[in-house]
């Protein structure tokens, strides 16, 4: 019995100490987000205004983010258009590529194997400068195209699927082809249904992934009209210099999405990072 | 029947062989066309001189020219060192940090889901929206950290990404902000494998809670700490985003990183040779530290 109080006296004592720490840690998003509502004058205004009274309450600075020249529209149509793209391919070549490596025995499999393997230790930004030249070449700079197809072929993908897949029985397939199915059948009826959740935890990872990218965006594209919220924002920033309460409210319409994605799916991204944690 | 039976295996195998590659060919091609030339690419590069402003054919082939260049460029000998410290200060600290939270949400609190997620939030954030905000909140002389440290008695409060003593351990401090979460999601679900018994165990033999997180967490947890500083050197070596949005490499020299240095020599000073040459730099780094990292799975798997 003692032991059961201390323990919960404990406990009391730990999760007010967390609480003090996960509020300080919001501390930047709440202040942000007061921030975005209030008029240049009353921003740096100490003590901490954290809720603005109502004259120092405005909604100019949205206003000031939905009508600039480029509208923030803009630039959350050109992110959803680029992550879904990105994610959709990546999810099918994937797919179809780990099947290839998990379920059917062909010549070769082991050498690409390994090729893929081998190239995993390369870092993204050293494709950064060949990708730039390369899609110059080939007339694809400053498209979203230069974010979309490198977003579609990712290994990681294809190795999260495959480890997946490799945890269903052989003789499942087989059976399925036994019955006169094909290896198109069998993926399609048999290994996508059984996949559900590596197929969440990767659309959801992926997904906040390539909404969040920034440095293809900052370096394939030139015009402001093609930029994602990342690539946006900071333009944004550029342009409206010292407009700190116009520059916090662009911040808080860049997070909202992403947090409310986040929320919903919270489940399946942890289960994305965990995994990927603990790939091959 | 005799002759039929190897000409039907090989049928078969030729099926297989055909739909292997049917299914793999978009991920092929997609990793030829946008990895692996590229990395060749990258290789050709790093020994040439040309700007990209000009033809292809004003490319020239310059040897090691590049890399000699690189080891004599002090400014690559500070973004490289800069990069070094950034690692090895953040790595550490923000294990060390997230290991005792992850330690803590596991097993003592209450409401366990909901303060979780307040460390998730920098992380899932975009680095762009969070380097945005914490330029602001560093504003040396009206920015609100200032403004608290002034007011609690702080006479001269750093000035942060604004200053050139401060501003590297600056982007360190939002890098461990941001990097918290996911080091506390890594590290929660290697607790997850650890068997309760063996802390009902440890319980009913008297153990308290610092020799519980001495002799069965942490060892137990090994593999997974293991996995999480590779992955963290790997991800501190490629810090770009922060220095861009904040600080410009500024001031002076002070914040200048590899990727960043990379980058301005690429995409601003028009050197893609030598940008290419220093990406390789950046490849050994990593490299190092991938290659534990498999060595290391590798032994765990046999």
């Amino acid at each position: 019995m003692r032991f059961q109080t201390k323990r919960l006296i404990v406990k009391i004592i730990f999760t007010a100490l967390m609480a003090f720490i996960s509020i300080a840690m919001l501390l930047p998003f709440a202040w942000m987000l007061s921030a975005s509502f209030k008029p240049e004058n009353a921003i740096f205004s100490f003590p901490i205004e954290w809720i603005p009274t109502k004259d120092h309450f405005t909604w100019a600075n949205y206003d000031r983010v939905w009508n600039s020249t480029v509208p923030f529209t803009k630039f959350f149509l050109n992110s959803v258009k680029v992550t879904f793209f990105s994610v959709l391919g990546e999810v099918v070549t994937s797919a179809l590529a780990a099947y290839a490596f998990s379920k059917i025995k062909f010549k070769g499999r082991d050498i690409i194997f390994l090729i893929y393997l081998s190239t995993l230790a390369f870092p993204a930004q050293m494709m950064l400068i060949p990708r730039f030249v390369e899609f110059k070449f080939l007339g694809l700079y400053n498209s979203h195209w230069a974010l979309i197809l490198p977003g579609m072929f990712t290994a990681f993908g294809t190795f999260m699927l495959r480890q997946f897949f490799n945890s269903i029985p052989d003789e499942l397939c087989e059976a399925a082809k036994i019955d006169g199915a094909t290896h198109f059948d069998v993926f399609l009826k048999v290994v996508v249904p059984l996949a559900g959740p590596a197929f969440a935890a990767l659309i959801i990872f992926q997904f906040v992934g390539s909404w969040n990218e920034y440095e293809a965006a900052l370096v394939y594209l030139r015009d402001k009209e093609l930029a994602t919220i990342p690539r946006g924002l900071n333009f944004f920033k550029d342009e409206n210099g010292q407009a700190y309460g116009a520059i916090m409210a662009a911040s808080v319409c860049s997070l909202i999405p992403i947090f409310i994605v986040f929320l919903t799916f919270q489940k399946q991204f942890v289960a994305g990072i965990a995994t990927s944690g603990m790939k091959e | 029947m005799t002759e039929a039976k190897p000409k039907k295996m090989m049928k078969m195998s030729t099926r297989e062989n055909l739909a292997g590659w049917a299914f793999i060919s978009l991920n092929f091609i997609g990793y030829l066309a946008f990895k692996l030339i590229p990395l060749i690419l990258a290789g050709v590069l790093s020994f040439s001189k040309w700007n990209m402003t000009t033809s292809l054919s004003t490319m020239t082939f310059v040897g090691f020219d590049n890399f000699v260049k690189m080891f004599k460029d002090s400014f690559f000998r500070t973004s490289f060192t800069n990069t070094i410290l950034y690692a090895v200060v953040m790595v550490p600290v923000a294990i060390f940090l997230s290991l005792i939270f992850a330690v803590i949400l596991d097993r003592y609190v209450f409401g366990k889901g909901l303060l979780r997620l307040a460390f998730y939030l920098p992380n899932i954030s975009s680095m762009v929206a969070v380097s945005v905000i914490w330029m602001i909140l560093f504003l040396p002389s009206y920015g609100p950290i200032n403004m608290f440290l002034q007011s609690i008695g702080v006479a001269n409060p750093p000035k942060w990404i604004y200053g050139k003593d401060t501003s590297l351990m600056s982007i360190m401090l939002v890098g461990i902000w941001q990097r918290l979460g996911y080091n506390i999601i890594i590290i929660l679900a290697g607790l997850q494998g650890i068997s309760q018994t063996l802390y009902e165990a440890a319980e009913i033999d008297g153990a308290n809670g610092i020799q519980k997180f001495w002799y069965i967490t942490i060892p137990s947890l090994r593999d997974t700490m293991f996995f999480l500083i590779m992955m963290s050197f790997i991800s501190s070596f490629q810090v770009f985003t922060p220095v861009q949005v904040m600080t410009k490499g500024g001031p002076g020299k002070s914040s200048y990183v590899l990727v960043y240095y990379i980058y301005s020599k690429a995409f601003e000073g028009n050197e893609l040779g030598y940008a290419s040459a220093m990406a390789w730099a950046l490849f050994f780094l990593v490299f190092i530290f991938s290659m534990g990292r498999m060595i290391f799975q590798r032994r765990k798997a046999e």
